[in-house]
């Protein structure tokens, strides 16, 4: 018998309803909503491994991890790992947006290149480069709200839920570049090898997700 | 005093050397005895002759010119070398023709990925003989080298590569939706390949059963279930595996074999029968190949062809695994 089957799962803005989609899909969560530290939670005939959004694509990839659970952000923002995505989860909806400050028109500007701020290079220079126009891309990490008011960039690009942080800092969105959800992902060769066990998993949190 | 190599090179030290020799001598033993006779052909090819191979243009990743102009490429795997040497070499001789090799390969890698930009392949490429017998050789090459190599748990994907070309092409999508939705396929986007054919218009029930398709993969009994989904190319892609698997099954027991109708590789000149090869211990493909009935005749050379090839530094961590594990209980 080999070994229970590995699921990623997203720690942050996805953790809750991951956890309520695995158990609706019948994994036990019940440990991983406690206030333990662990990492790593062995459930009957699953191992869930928990981790920052943006490295499930990692984990998955090199079969760390056989499945997964991330947001469509991530997976574009890595669109050079070769994962599998099996399932829109649906959960998680947010919009990656191109955000001005209120009331400028310094994105309107055509004639020279645009300075935009982003934690989404790839997203951004694709999205751009799709549209015609040429950009000048600063890479930040933390808060991007924070480039346009200190002029580090004419606009930004970005994942938005609500827009409450957006307004708060006198910013609004422009253009609405892609919608994202939570998508269910699987490793290439776990994907072939485990094909039951996981098409077993993909049909019950499709269900799950759907009711 | 320390001396950096690139990213993605490594120096060989002599214990791993000695392990990968004698992988290396275990395989060209299970070659050279069905056949196949070892060539070695120079990592530098002209980019015109690696480009005329390969679907896509920009398969070799290192380019550069000689002192006296000339465009040369670091080739990034052999099968186009091997179809340059054998249109080149054995133009008059009878076929079929059989050759293996062990050689380095070159290919661009992401940063910081682990992967290699330089990387040993060992394989085999059946030269002029047809579908069904010369796929059925060759997966039969195949079990045996990873039998030698000491993976008793890999398994033989094989798909058709023309499935999705020919079933798109039928559900009457323009060339570009239709190079789109392969390009989903071949990701394994299963989520954009739905909002793709939808958008274009594609009846539901079409849709659910291209995506269920994809899906379909394990042993025999999945040719059975193959059936339930309508089109031509469905049809002759279970015609093509059934002739595979009877040849098989007449062989020895198959069990390797995992049929596999969600299978694609994006060599530009697969067509038919195509195949990957997965050890539970490592998470990435182990190997690939397939059949190339086109690439010669880009050689000037109308013959059929099939092959594969193992990337050996990945068989060599399988096998390492699979030991530790406690080997291959199959």
């Amino acid at each position: 018998m080999s070994e229970p089957l590995k699921l990623a799962v997203p720690r942050g803005a996805l953790f809750g309803e991951t956890l309520d989609v695995l158990d609706a899909a019948g994994v036990d969560t019940s440990e991983l909503r406690g206030d333990s530290r662990s990492l790593i939670f062995e459930t009957p005939g699953m191992t869930l491994v928990t981790m920052r959004p943006s490295d499930v694509p990692t984990y998955v990839e090199a079969g760390a991890a056989d499945v997964g659970v991330t947001g469509k952000d991530v997976l574009l923002e890595q669109g050079d790992r070769p994962v599998y995505e099996l399932l829109d989860l649906g959960f998680g909806r947010c919009r990656m947006v191109l955000a001005g400050r209120v009331g400028s028109n310094r994105l309107d500007e055509s004639e020279r290149s645009l300075r935009i701020a982003t934690k989404y290079p790839k997203i951004a220079e694709r999205y751009f480069e799709s549209t015609g126009r040429q950009i000048e891309l600063i890479e930040v990490k933390g808060s991007v709200e924070l480039a346009p008011l200190v002029d580090l960039g004419d606009g930004i690009v970005d994942l938005v839920a609500t827009g409450r942080t957006l307004e708060e800092n006198e910013l609004e969105v422009r253009e609405e570049i892609v919608e994202c959800t939570a998508r269910f992902v699987a490793n290439r060769v776990a994907h072939k090898l485990r094909a039951v066990e996981i098409d077993e998993l993909t049909e019950k949190l499709r269900q799950a997700a759907q009711g | 005093m320390i001396h950096p190599i690139p990213p993605g090179t490594r120096d060989v030290l002599p214990e791993e050397m000695r392990e990968l020799r004698r992988l290396e001598a275990a395989l060209i033993e299970v070659f050279e005895g069905r056949g196949y006779g070892e060539v070695g052909t120079p990592a530098l090819e002209y980019d015109e002759v690696l480009t005329r191979g390969g679907g896509r243009g920009d398969h070799a990743a290192y380019r550069f010119f000689d002192e006296s102009g000339e465009l040369l490429a670091l080739r990034s795997e052999m099968t186009v070398p091997i179809a340059r040497l054998v249109a080149t070499r054995y133009a008059g001789a009878e076929p079929p023709h059989r050759f293996c090799y062990v050689a380095g390969a070159y290919q661009a890698v992401s940063p910081q990925r682990g992967e290699m930009r330089e990387f040993l392949q060992a394989g085999v490429e059946l030269i002029g003989a047809p579908a069904a017998t010369g796929t059925v050789e060759v997966i039969d090459v195949l079990e045996a080298a990873l039998d030698a190599a000491g993976l008793g748990s890999a398994v033989i994907g094989l798909g058709d590569a023309d499935l999705y070309r020919d079933l798109l092409s039928e559900l009457g999508l323009a060339d570009e939706v239709r190079d789109s939705a392969l390009a989903r396929l071949a990701a394994h986007d299963l989520v954009g390949l739905e909002e793709e054919l939808e958008s274009a218009g594609v009846a539901s029930e079409r849709v659910q059963s291209c995506l269920a398709l994809s899906q379909l993969r394990g042993g025999p009994e999945v040719l059975e279930q193959a059936r339930e989904h309508d089109g031509a190319a469905v049809t002759r892609a279970i015609e093509r595996l059934r002739d595979v698997n009877e040849a098989l099954g007449s062989r020895q027991d198959g069990h390797r074999v995992q049929f596999d109708f969600g299978l694609m590789r994006d060599l530009g000149y697969y067509n038919g029968a195509i195949l990957e090869v997965y050890d539970p211990a490592v998470g990435r493909v182990l190997g690939g190949g397939g059949r190339y009935d086109g690439l010669m005749k880009r050689f000037g050379l109308d013959l059929s062809a099939a092959g594969f090839a193992l990337y050996l530094e990945r068989v060599q961590v399988a096998r390492v695994e699979e030991r530790r594990r406690g080997g291959g209980a199959r």
